[in-house]
This record gives C-alpha cells, structure tokens and sequence, in this order.
C-alpha cells in the first residue's frame, strides 16, 4: 500500500515535454506511437476500500489486475467487464496489467456485449489532473449525477486526459454455473443466430466465431443455464477445455492472434454483413467486435467498416503512421480536442496516443 | 419563488430581444412560437413546483432545421436557452432562465425505427419513455429504465438527466443503454455521438452528455438498446419491524451472488400514503416493506425467489407475500411507483430528496432524517433504490404556511450534507438543477467545479445552454460558505 500522489506533483511541476502515464506496459503496443517521459503507477498500489456487499470496490491505479480480481474472486465476486490481461494471462508471474491501465485503456473482454463496458462499471475516480490538482469525480455509490460524468470519460482516455489515482468500479457476483457450446456454423450463418439468440432472454455472457465454428458461453443461475444449453443444443465443452478457450480468447493468446500479420478490430452493428476484406477473422460480442488480420490497406479497411455502420482500430502490429484510431468528422475532432483542453490545458499528458 | 436568485442573467438589451423575438417569428409558425404571459405561463416550472419563472418565449419547432435555426438565432443574440421535454424533471432542470428562450422538443414524438435483430431503437427525443417500450413490445423487446415518470417523461429528459427506474440495479440507468445521440450545440453544429457500434472512437463524450442536464448541448435523437423481456417475473414483498432488518436482508441477499431485477424499500410513512391511493396491499403495521424481484424462466425465478424468501427470513421479515401472477406483481409495483403523487395527495407541498449512500450507512441516515423531521416538524416518508442506495426522502409541507418552504429546503440541505458525509453523492437520479445547486459546493471542491466550467466552456464558451444549473460558480461557492453554510434559501 503506498501513495504517490505527492511524487507525482513533482513529476508533473517538473516536466520538460509530455508525460506518458504508464502501468506494467500490458498495453503498450495499443494506441498511437508512443511519447513522452514515462510515470510508472505501479508503486501507488493497493486496494482501498472493498465491500461486497455494497458492489463496490476502490484501488489506486497500479494495484495488480490480478490481484485485485482475486480479492474479488475470494468473495464469488468480479469485474464483469472482463478486462484483458494480455500477455501470459493473469495467473503467470510476467502478468503486468494495473487497474489504472485496464480503465484508461477502456477495453473490455468476451462478456462485453452481455454485461457492458469498462466505462459502464467505473463509478469514480481520483485524478491528478495537468496542473497537479487533485480532483475526485464520481464517488463510491452506484447512482450519481452530481456534475458532470467526468470519470466514465477517462475510460479509455489512454493517459490523455490525467493521472488516475484511484478508481472506484461496481462490482458484480460470479455466475453461479456456466456452459459452453459449439455450433459448426459459416460467418453468416453464425451471425444471424447469434443475432435471433440476442433477441431472446437467453443468458449468452459470450460468443465467439472463427473458421467455421461458433463458440457460446452461457452463464447465470444453474436453472437458466441448463434449460437454455438443452434449448440451444450443440456440442457441450468440458469446464477446463471452456475456462482455458475464454481465458486465451479474452488476453489474446489463441491461435489466432499470433504472427505478425496486423490485427484490426472492427466494431460493428451487430447485425453488419460479413465485412468484405482479405484475411482471416474472428467474431466476437454477437458480431459487435471483428477480429481481422489483414494487411489491406487502411483505408480500405476503414472504408469498409464505415459502410457496414461502424469504425475500425490498428489493435496490433501494422503501420502505424496514419493513426491507429478510426479517424473522426472535423467537428467532432475538434470538439475532442477541447475537451482534452479542458482538463489538461497546459497539454502535460498530450502525448498524442489517442 | 423566482427561479434564478444565484444566477447573475445575461444581460440582454431591449432591442436584442425585439430582434431575436421578430427572428424567431419567422423561422417558426405562429403557433409554435409563444410569447404572452397566459402561452408561457404553463412552462413556468417542472416538477419542482416551488421555483418559477416565466421565460421571454416558448419555442415548439417540429424539425432539426428548425432547432437548429432557433438555436443559431439564440446564439447569436447571446439569449440563454433551456431544454424542456415533459418537464417532469424534479430538481428545475427545465424551469426557465430571466430573459431566455424556452425550446420544448414535445413535437419530437416519432419512433424513427425500431430495429428487432440488433435490438435497437431509434427515437426523437420527445418520445415517452413508455412508448419505447410499447413499440418494442410485438418484438419482445423493451426498454429497460423505467423510471416512474415513464408513462410522461421523455428520452431527452431521461438523456439530460440520467434517469433511472425501479430494475436499474441489474438493467442499469439511461448510461449504459443508450447506444448514440444525435445532439446539437448552442452554435447550430449537428454531431452524432456514439454509434450503434461499441466503443465509438474519440473520447467517450456520450458519458459526458449523458446526465448533463441540457447544459452541453440539445439531444436531437436518442439510439437506445432493447432488452429481450423475460420470460416471466415475480415479486416477493417482505415486511419489517424496523428498518435496520430490512437493510440487513438487502445486504443479504447481494451478500448470497444475487442481483435481483428490482430492490427497492418502503418506510411506514410512505406505504400509508400508498395505501390510501392505489390499494396495492401493503402491509400497513410494518415499520418498512422491501420489494424484491426476480426474472428469467420460471425454474430460475422459483430458485432465486425461494433464496430470497430464506434470506429475508433470516433478516427477521414479519411476513412474506409472493406475487401469485402477473396482475399481483403489477399491484404491488403500482403502489412504489405512485408513492409520490400518493404523498403529493396528503400534503399541499412536497420536496422529494435524491441522496445516494452507502447502503451500510442506511440506518444512521434514516434515523438522522427522523431526528431532522421532529426537529423541524415537518412530517417526512422515504422511497429508497435498496439495491443501489438511492434513497428519496420526501419532504412534506405548506408553501402557503409562513416559513415552511424554507425549513422544509433548509432540511433537505442537510439530507444531502448527511448524504455526502456517509461517502455518498446529493443526486442520484434526479440530477442538480436549481434545487441543489448549494450543496454541489459541500460535495465538490473549487478544483472539480472549475474542471466543470472547463468542460461547459468546451461545448458552450457563452454557457448560454442552461445557465446557472447544476454548476455553481467559485464565487457562489464562497458566498454560501461565508454565509455560514450551504444550506437553506438564500435572502430574498
Ligand atoms: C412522479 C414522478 C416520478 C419520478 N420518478 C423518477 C424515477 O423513478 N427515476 C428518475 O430518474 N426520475 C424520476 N422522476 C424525475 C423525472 O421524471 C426525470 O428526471 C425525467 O427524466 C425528466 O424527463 P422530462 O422529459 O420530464 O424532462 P424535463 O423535466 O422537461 O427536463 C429535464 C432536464 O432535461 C433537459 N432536457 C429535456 N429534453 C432535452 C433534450 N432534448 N436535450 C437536452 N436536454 C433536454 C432539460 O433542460 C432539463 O434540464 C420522477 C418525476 C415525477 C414527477
């Protein structure tokens, strides 16, 4: 347990150029190139305050993501965002990821489309802001709409908007059985089924597609998960082969993800057709989220993506000279921009990553 | 009691207001643009009834070019404008500014599209909340905030105000399902914001707008999420002897992995009031009554309510009462989301407070309030979000008996400090506005509210959008502190 928030005032007062916030570098290659002099978070560590029965928990930015999803996960709670660790995964002594990291990095992992976003669970945060002023926006309660939202904006902020000091998250329990099936099924088939299957209260916490085969998890109480695998049929997966497919799709270690083709991600509508692009992919998130590794060019790529109603990411690897971001209207540009002022006037944490 | 009295107006000059009047005159119809005293009157107010004032005109346009129009020809003769869907909002969101333009979205009511397959909807922002989910019905489909204005206040209000409902513990609040708005900003710009996509790219201003009391900018449509509608639900209606039990179930029962659909609790005050209006069969001799649902298919709804019957036994529940069909259940919701006409029937006036806390701290809050009750003499019953901590004390008095208004807000005052005090927030659903613009200066240092004004400036450098809501001013701050306290009313 330490607190850094005074070194990190004299960091920010002493800073020639740029500062560029950082945890354990889980997630470095993601986002624009990198800037600016590091500040390494993961000394100011700790869980502050955690009650389960509020469904509430607080930690300073570099606690451990592992270590704060075992606190969690001692009292059948998690975060239900499923935040990836990348990497070995949590579990390996290398696991780099902070709390800090996964909020400002704002990705969410397979249970997103069913449970909601990183930004949907944050509730407050502590922030140094450009000028060294400590600021607390949100709070520790699930309802709260005094001010305006500033703390589910620094959800995937990536660093650009100020420090993170703590975080305080909403908290959910562990679902008490889960079930996962596989459909031999072609990209449109599965889309569609995964689309009719989203429209009926079945308890779906994931699905994922790739080369034929469409993986689904479904999670909740032991009544409703049973009822809906003898409705959905398919093939069941043993517990460990499940937990190990949903661990290596979520920090990104299957087979897919390997290599050193660039990967992209696409999110689209989840009804979007099959995106027309070279290369291979994997569906996730009902068909919100495409995996696709393809070395067509980016604005092809992003053409695409546009037409089918969505926006495309450089997540890995690739050139990433015209931007990793989807690029935005003029005038949403510019309103971004003023935001980013707003809080950060002097342009300290303007190290151009997102 | 005039609306503005901590807000310094713009001043706008005689001729500016002849010029913007005879400007709006011509993008507007006759009848979409009103300006006598007996046309504005009705706008006067929302729901906070204890604040008016009359606005210099109402505009109703019917379309974006129209809204947009206004909105230029407001900006340019730098004349405040306030948003106003339903105007049921509870806190003066939409109580009009000195000298600004009313812009009421009511004829905004068309469901743009439904989408069934994604699950979406597309809305105008004047849509009810309600009709949502009766055009999403044939699909089985709905949408899931259902705050207990929903069959009267809108998406834009709902938008403005992040609004939540009795199942937002599991379904969660407007935030986390509206997917994209369509907003347009003092100066006329147009932007779409968010994307039926996730994680639309840029900063996540959806989140800042929503919940932004209309101060950012003007929602022009609203894509919202659909939920598949269970296959069945039921509700479990306990009894307490006093409330420390019945917090100590709500805790139990989330302690136990489970997250019903709705938790929500009643103290004695409130089921009377109730009681005597909808006759939704509440027990009347217990100290509070919790409400705790549960959906899904029938095996799973047996297993979670028979878990929660075991739990709330434990927790000491008096008697237990399971809904026996779809009609009971509704009855027994009835009652909860009437609770505040049903008070507003037995008092001329009431205050309704909007403090979160940390559900821990419930017992100390609720025995405070009633220390603050006899204390003041004013009677007050309390409407609590169990599952989230929303609690709503509302305050009961007289407007027309000397003095009762301002004992009655002096005590709401210390509600929310008491609120903040626990680690809790002054508003958890009903958001700022005029009603507790004071005690945002106990809540948030002169720091954050300068990062607010930051933000405003970066949508609406003149704050012309809702000025003097919400968001106090330095100044304001250090007054009220230098003036002893937060709290109450300001002198005349
Ligand atoms: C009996 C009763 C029960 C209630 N129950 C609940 C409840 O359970 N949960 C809850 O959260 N609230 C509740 N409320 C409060 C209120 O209904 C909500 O705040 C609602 O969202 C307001 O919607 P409205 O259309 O009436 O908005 P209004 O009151 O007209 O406006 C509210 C705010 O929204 C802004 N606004 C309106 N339309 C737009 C737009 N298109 N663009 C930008 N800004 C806009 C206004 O400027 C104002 O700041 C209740 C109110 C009453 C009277």
């Amino acid at each position: 347990m330490n607190d850094l928030t005074s070194d990190f005032i004299a960091r920010l007062h002493g800073a020639a150029g740029p500062l560029r916030i950082r945890g354990g570098g889980s997630k470095d290659f993601y986002g624009n190139a990198l800037e600016g002099e590091i500040v390494d978070t993961r000394d100011h560590a700790g869980i502050i305050a955690y009650e389960p029965t509020e469904l509430v928990v607080t930690a300073r930015a570099g606690t451990p993501l592992a270590e704060l999803e075992a606190a969690l996960a001692e009292h059948g709670q998690m975060l239900a965002f499923e935040p990836p660790y990348f990497g070995a995964g949590p579990a390996a002594e290398t696991s780099t990821a902070t709390i800090g990291g996964a909020v400002a990095a704002g990705l969410s992992g397979p249970r997103r489309a069913a449970a909601g976003a990183v930004r949907d669970y944050v509730l407050g945060v502590k922030l140094l802001d450009g000028e060294g002023h400590v600021l607390r926006f949100g709070g520790q309660v699930m309802k709260n709409v005094a001010g305006y939202d500033v703390s589910r904006l620094i959800a995937g902020s990536l660093g650009t908007l100020g420090l993170i000091l703590d975080v305080s998250l909403k908290v959910l329990p562990r679902p008490a059985a889960a079930a996962t099936l596989r459909f031999d099924l072609a990209q449109a088939e599965a889309l569609a089924t995964m689309n009719q299957w989203g429209g009926k209260p079945l308890p779906i916490s994931a699905s994922a597609w790739h080369d034929g085969m469409l993986t689904v998890r479904l999670s909740g109480a032991a009544a409703g998960v049973a009822e809906a695998a003898a409705r959905l049929g398919g093939e069941t997966l043993d517990d460990a082969a499940a937990a190990r497919f949903w661990a290596a799709l979520r920090d990104q270690r299957a087979a897919f993800f390997a290599g050193a083709e660039p990967l992209w991600r696409l999110a689209l509508p989840t009804t979007a057709a099959p995106a027309d692009l070279p290369g291979a992919t994997l569906i996730e998130w009902g068909g919100g989220q495409r995996w696709l590794r393809s070395g067509a060019p980016a604005a092809q790529i992003r053409a695409v993506a546009a037409k089918l109603g969505g926006h495309a990411t450089l997540f890995r690897g690739g050139d990433k000279s015209a931007g990793v971001f989807h690029p935005l209207p003029p005038a949403l540009a510019a309103l971004n921009a003023r935001v980013r002022r707003a809080l950060d006037a002097k342009g300290v944490f303007a190290t151009g990553r997102r | 009691m005039p609306a503005n009295h901590h807000y310094v107006p713009h001043p706008v000059s005689e001729d500016a207001r002849s010029a913007l009047l005879a400007e709006l005159a011509a993008i507007l119809p006759a009848e979409a643009l009103r300006v006598d005293e007996e046309d504005t009157r009705p706008y006067e107010c929302d729901g906070l009834t204890a604040y008016r004032q009359l606005p210099l005109a109402v505009a109703l346009p019917a379309d974006e070019a129209q809204v947009v129009a206004v909105l230029k020809a407001c900006h340019r003769h730098c004349v405040p404008v306030v948003a106003r869907g339903a105007g049921t909002g509870l806190s003066g969101g939409a109580t009009p500014v000195t000298d600004g333009v009313v812009l009421s979205l009511a004829k905004f009511m068309r469901i743009i599209e439904i989408d069934a397959a994604a699950r979406t909807a597309r809305v105008q922002p004047g849509v009810r909340n309600l009709a949502i989910s009766e055009a999403a019905a044939p699909y089985g489909l709905y949408y899931a905030p259902d705050p207990s204005s929903q069959l009267a206040c809108t998406i834009g209000g709902n938008v403005a105000e992040n609004s939540g409902g009795v199942h937002c513990l599991k379904y969660g609040l407007t935030v986390h399902n509206v997917l994209a708005l369509r907003v347009a900003l003092i100066d006329g710009a147009v932007l779409d914001i968010g994307t039926a996509a996730p994680d639309a790219p840029g900063y996540d201003l959806l989140a800042l707008l929503i919940g932004s009391e209309g101060m950012l900018g003007v929602v022009l449509e609203a894509t919202v999420k659909l939920t598949p509608k269970p296959q069945m639900a039921q509700v479990v209606m306990a009894s307490f002897a006093d409330v420390v039990h019945a917090a100590d179930a709500v805790a139990a029962i989330i302690a136990a992995g489970i997250i019903p659909a709705g938790l929500e609790m009643m103290d004695r005050e409130a089921t009377a009031a109730v009681e005597d209006f909808v006759h939704a069969g509440y027990d009347l001799q217990a100290a509070a009554i919790l409400l705790a649902e549960s959906d899904g298919t029938p095996a799973e709804v047996a297993a979670e309510i028979a878990a929660m019957c075991a739990l709330l036994e434990k927790a000491g529940a008096s008697q237990l009462r399971i809904s026996r069909d779809e009609a009971e259940r509704l009855k027994f919701w009835a009652g909860r989301k009437a609770a505040f006409p049903a008070v507003g029937r037995i008092t001329p006036d009431y205050l309704c407070m909007d403090g979160t806390i940390p559900r821990k701290h419930l017992a100390r809050v609720l025995t405070r309030i009633a220390e603050l009750s006899r204390e003041y003499g004013l009677r007050c019953a309390n409407v609590f979000h169990a599952g989230d901590g929303n609690l709503h004390p509302l305050i009961m008095f007289d407007a027309n008996v000397p003095d009762e208004l301002r004992c009655a807000t002096e005590f709401g005052g210390r509600i929310l400090e008491l609120s903040v005090e626990v680690g809790g927030t002054i508003t958890g659903e009903h958001g700022v506005g005029i009603e507790k613009v004071r005690q945002m200066c106990v809540q948030f240092s002169a720091d954050e509210l300068a990062a607010f004004h930051a933000l405003k400036a970066a949508f609406d450098p003149q704050r012309l959008l809702n000025p003097g809501k919400a968001v106090p001013t330095p100044r304001h701050c250090s007054e009220y502190r230098l003036t002893g306290s937060a709290r109450g009313l300001p002198p005349a």
